[in-house]
């Protein structure tokens, strides 16, 4: 083992400590499941995970990689899961439920791209803090309209309203309703499960780091870095700024897909979809070490168990949370507290994942 | 025919003439000064070449094609790469991948071939790293290239992996913005021959903006100096560093 | 028409109230440059400090405005203080941002833990009656909201523009490092910041309040963002931007859903906001600022 990875050059070793990471914390689950060891709180928790994780990797690409601001990604995951249900919804028996499960992915990864593309457009025709504000509206918007939408079918085919499911014109009594405003899609099957999330979630750092460690990913950081002067080099920043978040909004419609069909009732509620959930993703980016895969996924795993873990203190879980993540980042961040690591040689401890992973990611 | 044909190039910001009337023409292989008192328009006619800026009036002409207005990377695409006064490096990328992004209109590879790591993504890594290298190598900075971040690397040298970078897009025309500044005159002298080497070797034609008068003397053969804008005059380096007006200019009256 | 005009003034109502906040955002983003994310839930603390005075104590209005004001003030300078400070000069500013939002976390659970999550009826602090002016039926609050709005942007804008604190403020806003070398102190320029604009969340989530009298431990969260937006739209860092951000956003927001869909009426706002700034990248007032090269 230690073999192959000292013949590896760096970047390859540490994409591979990455991956051996994720299969080595399922391999020691999937034991501790079928030993009957785990709680039931954790076993549900197990695709959540996968989803948050899919999502910090998957924001990582644009604010650690590219280097904007986006508080708007759960927007893309609201799409990616809705779409995917929608499908789900249509096809109903008339397929195996695996093929459906991983077409029904692949559809929300394909609607989340498109609307990637096409959000990004005007998005990046803006900087820094704008930028960051229209990202947050596109995904309210996102999930305003999700709320609003009724969507049902009958002989005559499909019936689409914005107001109300007595709008649509739908034959009420032959009539399937399939997007029931703001209660959603109700009665998907939960066919989602931990193996599935994993392989989604290796999935998206497969496709991640290969893009990031290649000719278009340092393309991107060169974006980031310093835009005059990628230009300067032929570089066409449009392009690539719209390529990090195609692929960034492709693999959040993936983790959408996987969220929908955990649930029987997918509503896009603000607790679900909100700027609150696109914001807790951003935290995991940050926390995680900013443009490291690897750190955004232990940071997702981390401050998604904290508030599980302290349940049994429930009515001061979330205040205490808040402190440990305040705590967090400035003894992560500030200058004070990071002057005082170097010097006693604290960090080697504390930032091991973070160190190793600016070189991954960067 | 001349590689570069500036003709009446002008640009105002606010009334102000930053440059004004600006000609000049450089031939294939020229080693080129353009000197002037600080805020003279020289960075100016820069920005001006690589299309940071779009003049009010003249033409630009790389080997007679007309390049004026074009966007930055349109023009880097037609053959001229730069070096910027206050450098300006990818901080946070390898000395390597600084090179590798200037190698990226040179050697091509798809991105479905560099996520699913097809072959090609291989051939033109393998070909990325052997220029890079190569480059690297003429400025001394291909050790550890690979797992030092540029912004570890002492000022001087991050001029240097600058010029490599411009040169990794393998221009026609080569402008460097103070390549010496900052630099203690032994680090200036490497850097002379190191111009020369580029331009002998690699055919490369410079135009360099520079304040330090040693280097300039030393290796630009043709100069032109600018003064509030305006040319005050241009031809041979020692006609010109002996013309009494020159002096004037820099040293006031 | 009568019902269009009775629309407006609701809007204006509203509007001014998002004024009052996105002052305190765009402030604090000006001098300190960063998104202060828990500003919103700084408007909610006021709310509940005004409440407990003046319901549960049982004591006049006046002190619970005035307890509310000065509650706010200390909360945002310990705020900035204890939160933001250690990381004005970390290597992000995605450091500061992230830890406004454990800020904002903390004050909503805090004040869960303390007053619980159910929603609490408050009583308006506004004594003035509903008056009518012709077919117009205009409620007191709303009077008394747009007064407050323009009175307190007026003396901050003389504030700003007259006095040395607030000339202070304007350097440090333009050039930090400069401003610390003319001898003005960074730290406590900050900080009077912070104070200034939670003085001003509590008015506003008095005024919220009494407006729309639900109030709960998330009362501030979607007036503050709105109001971020508002800042946004007017240009952020500039106080009269705030002024005009907060005042269009209301007023679209109560006509979207008075006459296009009560459901959607977020999505336009936020649809609007899209539009402004990919007319104007940085919104209505504000400054472009171009990179030299």
């Amino acid at each position: 083992m230690k073999k192959i990875l000292s013949q590896m050059d760096q970047t390859s070793r540490n994409d591979f400590i990455t991956y051996g990471m994720v299969i080595g914390a399922f391999a020691v689950i999937s034991i501790l499941q079928a030993l009957g060891i785990l709680s039931s709180q954790i076993g549900g928790l197990l695709v959540p995970l996968c989803v948050y994780s899919i999502m910090a990797v998957s924001l990582n690409l644009v604010v650690g990689i590219l280097g904007e601001l986006s508080i708007g990604h759960a927007g893309f995951m609201c799409l990616g899961a809705f779409a995917s249900a929608f499908f789900t919804k249509c096809v109903g028996d008339g397929m195996p439920s695996m093929l459906r499960f991983v077409i029904a992915i692949l559809i929300g990864g394909l609607i989340a791209g498109v609307f990637g593309f096409l959000i990004g457009i005007p998005v990046f025709r803006l900087n820094g803090d704008y930028l960051a504000i229209v990202t947050l509206a596109f995904g309210e918007i996102i999930k305003n309209v999700m709320n609003s939408l009724y969507v049902g079918r009958d002989a005559n085919g499909f019936h689409f309203s914005l107001s109300s499911a007595n709008d649509m014109g739908m034959d009420a009594l032959n009539g399937e309703m399939l997007i029931n405003g703001p209660q959603g899609i109700t009665g998907t099957p939960r066919n989602s499960t931990f193996l599935i999330g994993i392989l989604i979630l290796l999935l998206s750092l497969f496709v991640i780091l290969n893009l990031i460690h290649s000719r278009q990913g340092r393309a991107i950081m060169s974006v980031r870095d310093n835009h005059i002067a990628a230009e300067s080099v032929g570089i066409n920043i449009t392009k690539y700024k719209l390529m990090a978040f195609t692929v960034s909004a492709v693999i959040a419609g993936f983790a959408g897909a996987l969220y929908a069909h955990n649930l029987s009732s997918l509503a896009a509620t603000s607790a679900r979809f909100g700027y609150n959930m696109s914001i807790m993703f951003l935290v995991f980016v940050v926390l995680g070490g900013i443009g490291s895969s690897r750190g955004a996924i232990i940071a997702a795993v981390v401050l998604t168990l904290i508030p599980e873990l302290l349940r049994p203190i429930a009515s001061f879980r979330m205040l205490l949370y808040s402190i440990i993540l305040i705590v967090m980042m400035i003894v992560n961040w500030s200058p004070a507290s990071r002057a005082f690591m170097e010097k006693h040689k604290l960090n080697r401890f504390l930032f091991k994942f973070k160190k190793s992973a600016g070189k991954g990611g960067k | 025919m001349a590689l570069l044909e500036i003709n009446n190039l002008s640009i105002s910001f606010g009334g102000l003439r930053a440059v004004d009337e600006f000609n000049l023409s450089i031939e294939q292989g020229d080693l080129y000064g353009l000197i002037g008192p600080n805020g003279a328009g020289k960075t100016t006619v820069f920005n001006l070449l690589t299309g940071v800026y779009k003049p009010n009036e003249g033409i630009i002409r790389l080997d007679g094609r007309d390049i004026t207005g074009k966007k930055p990377i349109e023009i880097n695409k037609a053959g001229i790469a730069r070096t910027f006064q206050n450098i300006r490096l990818f901080k946070q990328m390898s000395v390597l991948d600084n090179v590798k992004v200037g190698l990226h209109n040179i050697y091509r590879c798809p991105p479905a071939a560099s996520i699913l790591r097809l072959p090609a993504y291989y051939e033109t890594e393998k070909k990325m790293n052997e220029r890079a290298y190569e480059l690297l190598s003429v400025f001394g900075l291909d050790k550890e290239a690979d797992s030092t971040l540029a912004s570890n690397l002492p000022y001087g040298r991050q001029r240097k992996l600058e010029i490599a970078r411009a040169m990794a897009t393998n221009p026609r025309l080569l402008l460097l913005d103070e390549p010496a500044a900052g630099m203690n005159p032994n680090e200036t002298q490497e850097l002379m021959d190191t111009i020369h080497y580029i331009r002998d070797s690699f055919g490369m034609t410079i135009l360099l903006i520079e304040h330090d008068m040693k280097l300039v003397s030393g290796i630009c053969e043709k100069l032109t100096v600018l003064n509030f804008g305006r040319i005050l005059t241009q031809g041979e380096t020692k006609k010109v560093l002996a013309n009494p007006e020159v002096i004037k200019a820099y040293l006031g009256e | 028409m009568v019902s269009f005009i009775t629309n407006l003034i609701n809007g204006l109502s509203l509007g001014s109230i998002y004024a009052i906040i996105a002052i305190g955002y765009t402030m604090v983003y000006g001098i300190a440059k960063m998104l202060n994310f828990a500003h919103g839930d700084v408007i909610m603390v006021g709310a509940f400090a005004a409440y407990t005075i003046i319901s549960t104590m049982g004591l006049p209005t006046p002190v619970g405005i005035l307890a509310a004001i000065v509650c706010c003030t200390l909360l945002g300078i310990a705020i900035e203080k204890i939160a933001y400070r250690p990381l004005r000069n970390a290597g992000s500013p995605l450091a500061v941002l992230i830890t406004a939002i454990g800020v904002s976390y903390f004050l909503q659970n805090g004040a869960m833990l303390i007053f619980g999550s159910d929603t609490k009826m408050f009583s308006s602090v506004v004594p003035l009656q509903t008056l009518s002016v012709g077919p117009f039926l205009i409620p007191g609050t709303t009077i008394v909201s747009i007064l407050t709005s323009v009175i307190l942007v007026s003396v901050l804008q003389i504030f700003i523009n007259k006095t040395r604190p607030g000339q202070a403020m304007l350097a440090c806003a333009q050039d930090r490092a400069a401003a610390s070398l003319m001898g003005i102190s960074v730290n406590n320029t900050i900080t009077l910041t912070f104070a200034i604009g939670s003085a001003m969340a509590a008015v506003a989530g008095v005024l919220l309040c009494s407006a729309y009298p639900a109030l709960s431990p998330t009362t501030g969260a979607m007036p503050g963002i709105k109001a971020f937006v508002a800042a946004v739209f007017g240009g952020i860092g500039s106080v009269p931007g705030a002024m005009v951000g907060g005042l269009l956003l209301g007023v679209i927001e109560i006509l979207s859903r008075a006459y296009i869909s009560t459901q959607l009426s977020d999505a336009i706002v936020f649809a609007v906001l899209i539009v402004v700034l990919l007319v104007k990248p940085t919104g209505l007032f504000g400054k472009v600022i171009q990179e030299k090269v």
